[in-house]
Formats: C-alpha cells, structure tokens, sequence
C-alpha cells in the first residue's frame, strides 16, 4: 500500500511534468466543450439545450481521452530500465500500474472541476442536489478508474508508446457511437445496437440523468454502468497482471 | 550451504526459445569481495545477472544469493542486493534527489530516513550540485553515478553492476572506477559484469571468464594472466603479399587480423627475447615485416588462448 502511494506521487510528478500530459489533461477537455456545445449545438434539435445534454457526454470523452494516456506512462514505464530497479527493491508489478491508475483518477478529478466550470460558463445548468452530483463524480470517476485499468493493460500489450497512444482513439470512437452527444433513437438501427449495449451509453445516461435529477427525476441506468465498470476494471487488473509478469518473465 | 559465500550458483542453465544462453554455469563468490564476469556480447552475462538478481527465472540449476534461495525466497534475497543494468533505472523528469527519496521509500526507509539517505548519498556521489535538476540534463557519466547512487539506498550486501563502464568517456569511466573500488572498501560483494580485460583486472580479486554460456576460466587476475596470453605482438606487413604469405605461416596462432592496415597480431609474454624469437621465425628472410608493436592483451587474445577460436562477433 505504501509502495502505491509513492507510485502515485511518483506518476503524477512525472505527468506535472511533462507537457503533452498537461495539455491532454486540462487544454484538450476545455477544447473538446467548447467545440460540441458550439460547433454542433446549433445544428443539432434534441428538444431541451444542447448543452444541458451534451454535457455530461463530453465529461465522459475527457475521462476517456484523459484515462487513456495511462496506456502512454505505462508503456514507457515498460520501455526503460525502471521496471528491474522497482522489481529489485521487491515492489511488486501491480503497485506501480496502481500508482499509474490513481494518478489517472487525480488527473481527471481536476480535469472534470476544470471543464465542469466551462460548461456552466457556458450555459449549462445542471439541475441536482448536492447528493445527486457528488454520485454523477462517484460514477465518472468509477468509469475513469476501469478505462485507466483498462489502457494500463493496453499499454503492457503494446511495445511503443506511439501504439500505446492509439488507445486513446479506440477508445473515443465508444464515445461518440453512445447516447454521449446524439440520443441513440436517431441512429440507424445496426448502430443503435451497439450503442445500447456498451458502456458508453449506461455510463452517460446515469451521469445525464444525476445531473438533471431534480427537473426530471426517474430511474437511471446506474446498476448497468456500474456492472459495465466493474466487469471492465476485473478483466482489467487480472489481464494487466498476466501482461506484467509476461513482460518481465525474459 | 556455506555461510562464507555471497552468491553461490550451480548448474544454472537458461534458453531462450530453444537457444541456449547459460549451459550449466557454476559459481562460488566470498563475502566482501569484488567479481567480474568476463565475457562477449552474447556470452550470458546479463543473463546471468538477472538470474542471480532474482529478475530471471534459471530453467535448471540452483542459486543462492545473500545465503537465500534466487527462487523461494526472492522477496529476501531482493532486499540484500541491489541491481545497476545497462540501462539508466532512473525517472528523468524527476530531479536527482527526487529518485532518490523515492527509491528510499521503496526500500521502505521512512520519510525521513529517505531524506537523510539521499542527502547522504548525493554527497558521497558528489552530485551535490546536479541534486535539484531534472536527471534528463544529466551527462552519461552523472547518470551512471546516480543511477549507482539509487542501487544503494537500501544498503544491500550484495551488488550487482551489468557493464558499469559500457557507453562512458575516458573520464567518466576512471571516475567510475573509483566509485566501485569505494564500494568495495565499504565491505559489500560486488558482482560486476564487463568486456574489458583491462577492467576486470584493476576493480576485481576474482575473474571468470563466460563464453557461449560456460565458464571456461576462472581465478585471479593474476592467474588467469599466467594461463593467458599477457600481450600480443602486431606485426604490420610491407605489403598485401607479405600480408598472405605471414598470415599463412601464422595461421590459428593470430589472435587478431586486420586485412586494412596489413596488421597480424600474435600472443607473446612481452620479453625481449620471446619477440626477437618470434620475428625470425615468422619472417627469417627480414623481408615481410615493416614495423611490430607490442600492446597489452584484448579480450580476443584471452579468448584466443583459452578456447582455441577466435571471439565471434554477434550482430544484435
């Protein structure tokens, strides 16, 4: 536990530091509000602003692109001699993709504060209690926790940090096919199909239905996008260890 | 089981994908001396390092390190020894003392204790200047130093250093030198691997030589070089004639060809009389030979004399 902790304070000096992590973590979320409430905003006819319904889906691809530059630190980690001097001082291989993943979440816990912000700058205007929101923040960063793991896995898998940097866009593409910036009865049939089962879709209604449960209360998908998580970050942390000692065992 | 003995190893055997890379190496280290494990690129070194350094796993073979079991009791062994590979082990957007600290408090000192241990350490490197910058603006010869510095926070009892010299300037490699030859007067074991003749015999009491994944020579630097060649005569030819005509004569005996510059080199003992002896024999008409040299032995003339082929090259 101790190790972890170091780890975590280890990962996020190193992402303080390095300034293609910063501009991923802060500039591109800002960016990415910006964009979707503006550029397409006035195009798209949903019936309520756009921007209450969008919202929490761009919230959802920053955790995504945020969560997926883990895939980027732990390959590098990989890539250099570091791993055998940790593996040498007994720190076992899961303490240092934990400390990846918690930097992960600390990241993106600023990240969502920041574009949370721009959105009600904006013109967002969630309708919740207290309690309401702090659950929307236990699910996304619930679902940042499973992707981290998630891209961690992904980055043992690939051997360059350009591959691992690649994560970040298969990993949108779940985005943008989910109910996160169109609701998912516009799609043609054979996509909606897939949007409504992945977990894109559950994660976002849960956190859009948190978001606006005062105007509009009513059931939210929460057990699915917590079953979708949880089902993720198991297979997740179990490949990761498989990954790791696979890697290390030469 | 011999408590006397730092690292002990048996029958420690290891492919890769059906390439052997150790083919039963068999060692035995006293406490607080300084080794070096000799031998090419490809020979098994690191291999064998990683082996010892509980990294690896041995196919076969049995290893004890620090007086526990490489295998059962790896988590013990890790905290006795420490591992400095060829590859700088080091965050470089962390500052120097930041690795430190941080490798301090994976060797579960406290905060504190941490603290204290870089301090102690940045000192001792004499990096006291470099401590609050980014390691990514150190030189080679800083990172090296550091990176050494890092192995040694949890005061292991035995360290392993794989080609501590390997990419370093003249200067940095001296500096080195010094840095292993102060660790070895502060008592530890020290297991070091090189492809340096020159730097195994000034850093260790105990030489072995690897090749092809055995041990075909092992003993003191001194010893070793009464089995081995001790220098090598180059014989430079007047011309390309000369050249075939000498390398015909010589033929197995040359422990070094060197087609551009006519050069053919053979082992000698260095004295007067055995290289007089060795130009008229090799050259009685006083026609082939324009210039000789005597020069200390490469690791090609040790491999020469020892295994009766010459060290072939691998191309990674």
């Amino acid at each position: 536990m101790s190790n972890a902790l170091t780890m975590t304070g280890r990962s996020l000096r190193l992402s303080a530091r390095s300034p293609e992590a910063l501009l991923t973590a802060l500039l591109l979320p800002v960016m990415l509000m910006v964009v979707f409430v503006y550029l397409f905003g006035g195009a798209v006819r949903i019936g309520t602003a756009y921007v209450d319904y969008v919202a929490p889906g761009v919230l959802l691809l920053c955790a995504v692109t945020g969560a997926s530059t883990t895939a980027v630190t732990v390959c590098q980690d990989m890539a250099g001699g570091i791993i055998d001097r940790f593996r040498s001082l007994d720190v076992p291989g899961t303490a240092v993709l934990a400390g990846h993943v918690a930097a992960s979440l600390l990241r993106n816990l600023a990240s969502t504060v920041l574009v949370v912000a721009v959105a009600i700058g904006i013109g967002f205007r969630p309708h919740a209690s207290a309690g309401d929101f702090a659950a929307a923040l236990c699910v996304l960063l619930v679902f940042v926790a499973a992707v981290s793991w998630l891209a961690a896995a992904f980055g043992l898998l690939v051997r360059a940090p350009e591959a691992a940097n690649s994560a970040m866009f298969f990993l949108m593409f779940f985005c943008y096919a989910s109910s996160a910036f169109v609701p998912v009865r516009t799609m043609p049939t054979w996509l909606r199909g897939f949007a409504e089962h992945q977990p894109a879709t559950p994660v976002t209604e849960t956190i859009r239905g948190l978001l606006r449960a005062s105007a509009n209360p009513g059931p939210v998908p929460l057990g699915s996008a917590l079953a979708w998580c949880g089902g993720i970050m198991v297979v997740s942390v179990a490949l990761s260890a498989i990954l790791f000692r696979r890697r290390t065992a030469a | 089981m011999n408590d006397d003995l730092a690292i002990e190893a048996s029958g420690l055997a290891k492919s890769y994908r059906d390439v052997p890379v150790l083919d039963g190496v068999d060692l035995e280290i006293p406490r607080g001396r300084v080794f070096a494990l000799l031998g090419p690129n490809g020979a098994g070194k690191t291999t064998m390092v990683r082996i010892l350094a509980t990294l690896t796993e041995a196919d076969a073979g049995h290893a004890r390190v620090a007086g526990f079991d490489v295998r059962r009791d790896r988590s013990r062994v890790r905290r006795r020894i420490s591992l400095t590979g060829q590859f700088a082990a080091l965050d470089e957007a962390q500052t120097g003392e930041e690795n430190l600290r941080m490798m301090g408090r994976l060797a579960r000192l406290s905060r504190t204790q941490a603290r204290q241990r870089a301090a102690e350490l940045i000192g001792q490197f004499g990096l006291a200047a470099a401590a609050r910058r980014r390691v990514g603006t150190y030189s080679g010869g800083m990172r090296r130093r550091l990176d050494i510095a890092a192995s040694l926070v949890g005061h292991p009892s035995v360290i392993f250093l794989d080609e501590p010299s390997t990419g370093l300037d003249p200067q940095s490699r001296l500096t080195m030198w010094q840095v292993i030859e102060g660790l070895a007067a502060g008592g530890v074991t020290v297991f070091l691997t090189t492809q340096y003749l020159e730097e195994a015999e000034r850093l260790a009491e105990t030489i072995a030589v690897l090749d092809a994944g055995r041990i075909i020579a092992q003993g003191t630097a001194a010893g070793l070089k009464q089995r081995v060649c001790a220098q090598r005569l180059d014989l430079t030819c007047a011309s390309q004639a000369a050249f075939d005509e000498l390398s015909r004569y010589a033929g197995g005996q040359a422990s070094h060809r060197d087609q551009a510059s006519l050069t053919l080199g053979v082992p000698t003992d260095g004295s007067a009389a055995q290289v007089r002896a060795l130009l008229d024999a090799a050259d009685p008409g006083r026609t082939l030979i324009e210039t000789f040299a005597v020069r200390g032995a490469s690791l090609d003339d040790v491999f020469l004399t020892l295994t009766g082929h010459a060290k072939e090259t691998t191309h990674v």
